[in-house]
């Protein structure tokens, strides 16, 4: 009954679900955490809008982000990774959604920032329709936990327009 | 004599009453946890509702070692979200994250991009010869959870086999010779 092995048997669970419980209420804490981060996007500049050989639209622009997530932060968070979207509509895809910047924020400390990039991803359309085309540039943050489960949300920004002729 | 006889009969019944009991605890642990398995797909509706991180691609977020919760629901697959995939071509299912979309207006399918956040370019490379992008079909569900380091115990047995067949070993002894 009081053997060795019934001793580390007992043990063992206990701390295994000792260690589950802790890391379920770490989970369950971030839920009282209520954010209100701010951002803005500027696109300072278009610096191309042309049609590749292939015939699809590519356009390069410079951004200017700025955006302050420090309240994202919890004592459970490990890292906050953001990014912007372009989202736009066309003739043949209901719903476009291309990234064009994204950072991974480490800490508090650096969860208030602004950046002035070109795309780093390019921005290119399935098809010939970015001429003239309204989009919304959308900032997205994805908080990743030291355990338990992910948060997601976004703030989007509308009245984005790209120039009528490629230049 | 027809005492002795009594005695080895009875060690003898006792003997296989023992046998069949520990078969039968053996037998409910393994079913149970098939149950468990089982219980999560349905309630998940991924087939593979856990998986380990097996490479740095997701570094810092995602360490190797670490065990996600999948999910897959209806719901249209957005950028940024950690989606794990499968490739044609290739047996191991890559956990990265989605960074273009787009949605056709007529069918409603679905283009899809990936990249891990710790490499450089996109998942392009990765992909079969030729394919551009990934569809519904290839997506086996979105990371919901995390938990660290658990994963390990997974990946030191798969790549140290020895060590399963011992732990196997010692559990199944434990079992046989367990009195309790």
């Amino acid at each position: 009954m009081h053997s060795f092995g019934y001793r580390a048997n007992a043990l063992l669970t206990l701390s295994v679900t000792i260690l589950a419980i802790m890391c379920a209420m770490a989970s369950f804490s971030d839920n009282f955490n209520s954010p209100s981060p701010s951002a803005s996007v500027e696109v300072l500049n278009i610096n191309r809008l042309q049609k590749l050989s292939n015939g699809d639209d590519e356009v390069s622009l410079t951004l200017n982000i700025s955006a302050d997530l420090q309240s994202l932060f919890t004592w459970n968070t490990k890292q906050v990774f953001v990014f912007v979207a372009a989202e736009y509509e066309s003739t043949k895809n209901s719903f476009n959604q291309v990234s064009l910047w994204d950072g991974i924020i480490p800490s508090r400390e650096h969860a208030k920032f602004w950046i002035r990039t070109t795309n780093k991803y390019r921005l290119t359309d399935q098809g010939a329709n970015l001429r003239g085309k309204d989009f919304n540039l959308t900032l997205h943050w994805h908080v990743m936990p030291k355990t338990g489960k992910m948060f997601a949300d976004k703030i989007v920004m509308t009245g984005y327009r790209l120039p009528e002729e490629y230049r | 004599m027809g005492w002795i006889g009594e005695t080895v009969d009875s060690i003898k019944s006792i003997q296989i009453r023992q046998a069949l009991t520990q078969a039968v605890s053996l037998g409910m642990i393994v079913t149970s946890a098939l149950i468990i398995w089982k219980a999560l797909m349905c309630i998940t509706g991924s087939e593979s509702p856990v998986v380990v991180v097996l490479s740095g691609s997701m570094e810092p977020g995602f360490k190797r070692g670490d065990i996600l919760f999948l999910h897959m629901s209806k719901d249209p697959i957005r950028a940024g979200e950690i989606v794990v995939f499968n490739v044609d071509g290739r047996e191991i299912p890559i956990v990265h994250r989605v960074i273009k979309v787009h949605e056709r207006q007529d069918t409603g399918e679905v283009d899809v991009l990936t990249k891990g956040d710790n490499n450089y370019g996109d998942d392009r490379l990765l992909y079969a010869n030729g394919q551009l992008w990934l569809q519904r079909h290839h997506i086996m569900g979105r990371a919901v959870g995390f938990l660290p380091y658990v994963g390990w115990v997974t990946i030191i047995m798969t790549e140290k086999p020895i060590i399963k067949y011992i732990l196997i070993g010692a559990l199944g002894l434990l079992v046989i010779t367990s009195k309790d």
